[in-house]
């Protein structure tokens, strides 16, 4: 299977969806990126690995500029999404947010019900002129999460409820009502068996025929799977970005070829 | 350490049984015991002065409870009016008609008693004028059967809960040994009767020579309305501020300056409040000395700093990941504040709020300051806005004021007082435990 994709990976030349050039993120004096260049293209599941600590969250979070949030976190550089940067002060982060989702790397559901969860987003987007429509989305979007069969008959119930992996499942879901066009993902499958996980990397792959991913995830296998490009974060620099399987067959640095061999980590 | 379990695999380690604990454990479990001990001896040294203060304020502050009625069945005939309305001394005409009827209850229960309209006088004032007061202003009631129930003063009041005895009685213009016999004699016809003290809880403050009449009622509006302008305006103003420094405020020297002073503001002494509410409330802005409103306002500036506290310390405790949870899927700042954070943060600043509002609601001293003394409560407010600024008193001014006067009925009034006090915070409590069940979430 892997080969087989690995030469339509090739063939696909996709547009660049989100562009970032010499990025920083400073938390305080803690320089925690460092000159990151990454091109992320639409269609395309871009993985992010490297070792705990090495700085993924952290640049996952400076595209959609969740990292506004704290206080000592100084993002510098340039993002682009579609041509505009993300960063200029005239961009609203919360219409940023609606286009770039986010899973985050611990489950984190709202206190409420699981229907209430999913149709959060939608609702405060109007994405539902009514109902039916509101219904909709959320059968949609939980089937989409792989758990609509284990909730549909509790939807009342609350969101918090919930075993760990199906509350990230969940998180899933509320993250794809909202039909955003970048999805990133912090390490999804971390709570989840592998059945669930199984189901989330279809989701991947159904979401990449219209959306980017990225996703960051500390397993070899699954950025294997799933993804079509990789880029291996070393203490807070970009070690190595290109094609997935050019990077797990072939790596240039070695760096790279000691973490994938499981050497450092 | 890897490597040092790696040197000397083993070492240390001796069969022991699971059952039989060794030195170290038996140690940690006495240490248990012991705290668990120290923990239960506080709780119950804690029950036991609840219990005693509990005990102590029943027992003073039943009696207030009760009072002293004289109590007749009086019919009025026109004729009998007419003709005492015609006589010089109008008033003294009814006390003597009463005077006979008292004679007629007493004749009927064969007790022979001897008494003058002085004797009358002291047990329960001026009657005459009580009488006549009802008739001319209820006429239609002229030749219906009506029950007096007439107040007696408050050394026969005394006298039947024990302040006052025949050992130690000192004949005066108040009462005299004599007055005894006929209170006795009343007793036994049935005509003197303990009944449920209504007018405490329903009346005003009354002179300082009339502990009888004085009831807690007005100023219980008083503490109400007080209560409602310290809610009303440090609840949305508290949970505003802490709202806006928690969640939006940038970090910088002015927040955390404005932080410090908040802290701080807590623990200024609340009569330090009073004074400033004298100066800039009535004297410079002129509003209405002794008014539920300027006491609100006084309290308001004490219990913000609890709220704000309590709230920013609940806001605190909300977990971040909710707030990304909402920001990730493109809530706003403020959609994630008010949609998720204040739900969850809300049992906690009902907690603060209840705390500051019982702060207020026993607070004394500066509303001393600004005139809300016991003896203002003289009536109720003519209605709901006047009940903000027509002169009034609140429950602990009112029991402070009842506890520093000379007649010894006033003692029990005091402490009755403080059981309506404590009713009222117990209401406010209930509404609070309620509401708070409502908000209360687990995530
Ligand atoms: N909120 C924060 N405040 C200060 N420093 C932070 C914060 N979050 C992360 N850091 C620091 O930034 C660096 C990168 O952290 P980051 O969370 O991005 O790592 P990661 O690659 O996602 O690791 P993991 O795989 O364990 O999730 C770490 O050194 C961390 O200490
Ligand atoms: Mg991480």
């Amino acid at each position: 299977m892997n080969d087989m994709s690995r030469v339509e990976r090739q063939v696909d030349a996709n547009e660049i969806k989100l562009e970032c050039r010499d990025c920083q993120v400073y938390y305080g004096d803690n320089h925690a990126i460092k000159d990151v260049n990454v091109d992320i293209e639409d269609k395309t599941v871009t993985a992010f690995i490297g070792p705990s600590g090495c700085g993924k969250s952290t640049f996952l979070r400076c595209l959609n500029r969740m990292n506004d949030t704290i206080d000592v976190a100084r993002v510098e550089g340039s993002f682009k999404l579609d041509g505009e940067d993300i960063y200029d002060k005239r961009v609203d982060p919360v219409q940023l947010r609606a286009k770039v989702g986010m899973v985050f790397q611990k489950p984190n559901p709202f206190p409420k019900s699981i229907y209430d969860n999913v149709a959060y987003g939608p609702r405060i987007h109007g994405l539902a002129r009514n109902k039916a429509e509101l219904d909709e989305i959320v059968e949609k979007s939980l089937r989409r999460g792989a758990i609509w069969d284990e909730v549909k008959d509790r939807l009342d119930a609350p969101g918090t409820g919930l075993s760990g992996g199906q509350q990230q499942r969940l998180c899933i879901a509320r993250a794809v009502a909202t039909e955003p066009e970048v999805l990133l993902m912090d390490e999804p499958c971390s709570a989840l068996d592998p059945i669930a996980t199984a189901q989330v990397e279809e989701l991947i792959d159904e979401l990449r025929s219209r959306y980017s991913v990225v996703i960051v995830t500390h397993s070899m296998q699954q950025a294997a799977r799933v993804s079509q490009k990789t880029a291996f974060f070393h203490l807070g620099n970009l070690v190595e970005f290109g094609e997935t399987g050019q990077i797990f067959t072939n790596p240039e640095d070695p760096r790279t070829e000691s973490y994938i061999t499981g050497r450092i980590g | 350490m890897t490597d040092a379990s790696m040197e000397n695999p083993g070492t240390g380690r001796r069969a022991t049984s699971l059952t039989a604990s060794d030195e170290r454990t038996l140690k940690r479990a006495k240490a248990e015991k012991r705290f668990r001990l120290y923990g239960i001896i506080a709780i119950a040294t804690g029950l036991f002065f609840l219990v005693v203060l509990f005990a102590s304020i029943l027992k003073e502050g039943i009696p207030a409870f009760t009072r002293t009625v004289v109590s007749v069945e009086f019919t009025l005939t026109e004729p009998q009016r007419a003709e005492a309305e015609s006589t010089l001394f109008k008033t003294k005409a009814y006390s003597d008609l009463f005077i006979t009827e008292l004679n007629g209850k007493l004749a009927e229960s064969g007790i022979s008693v001897d008494f003058d309209e002085a004797a009358i006088e002291r047990l329960l004032g001026k009657v005459g004028g009580t009488i006549r007061t009802f008739y001319s202003e209820n006429p239609d009631q002229v030749g219906e059967p009506i029950n007096f129930e007439l107040a007696a003063s408050s050394r026969v009041d005394g006298y039947f809960k024990g302040r006052v005895s025949r050992d130690t009685l000192q004949d005066s213009r108040f009462l005299q040994l004599s007055d005894l016999d006929l209170v006795d004699a009343l007793t036994e016809a049935g005509v003197i009767k303990q009944v449920f003290n209504w007018p405490f809880i329903t009346g005003a403050d009354s002179g300082v020579d009339n502990p009888g009449g004085a009831g807690i009622g007005a100023s219980v509006v008083g503490s109400f309305f007080m209560m409602l302008v310290v809610l009303a305006l440090s609840l949305p103003i508290g949970v505003a501020a802490s709202i806006y420094l928690e969640e939006f405020a940038p970090q910088n020297k002015f927040t955390d300056l404005i932080e410090v002073n908040i802290s701080n503001l807590a623990a200024v002494p609340s009569i330090v409040f009073g004074i400033l509410g004298l100066a800039v409330f009535i004297q410079f802005m002129h509003l209405p000395q002794s008014a539920p409103l300027v006491g609100g306002l006084v309290l308001t500036l004490m219990t913000l700093p609890t709220i704000i506290i309590s709230t920013r310390a609940s806001l605190k405790a909300v977990p971040p990941s909710i707030r990304d949870a909402a920001l990730g899927v493109g809530a706003s700042k403020m959609q994630a504040v008010f949609h998720h954070v204040l739900p969850l943060a809300a049992p906690g600043i009902l907690t603060g709020t209840i705390i500051g509002l019982a702060q207020a609601l026993g607070e004394t001293a500066p509303l001393l300051l600004i005139g809300m003394v016991g003896f203002v409560a003289r009536g109720y407010p003519d209605g709901f806005l006047a009940g903000f600024t027509e002169p009034n008193s609140v429950m602990p001014a009112q029991i402070y004021t009842w506890a520093a006067r000379a007649d010894v009925g006033f003692y029990e009034k005091a402490w009755g007082g403080i059981i309506i006090l404590l009713m009222f915070l117990l209401t406010m409590n209930i509404i609070a435990i309620i509401l708070r069940r409502r908000f209360e979430r687990r995530w």
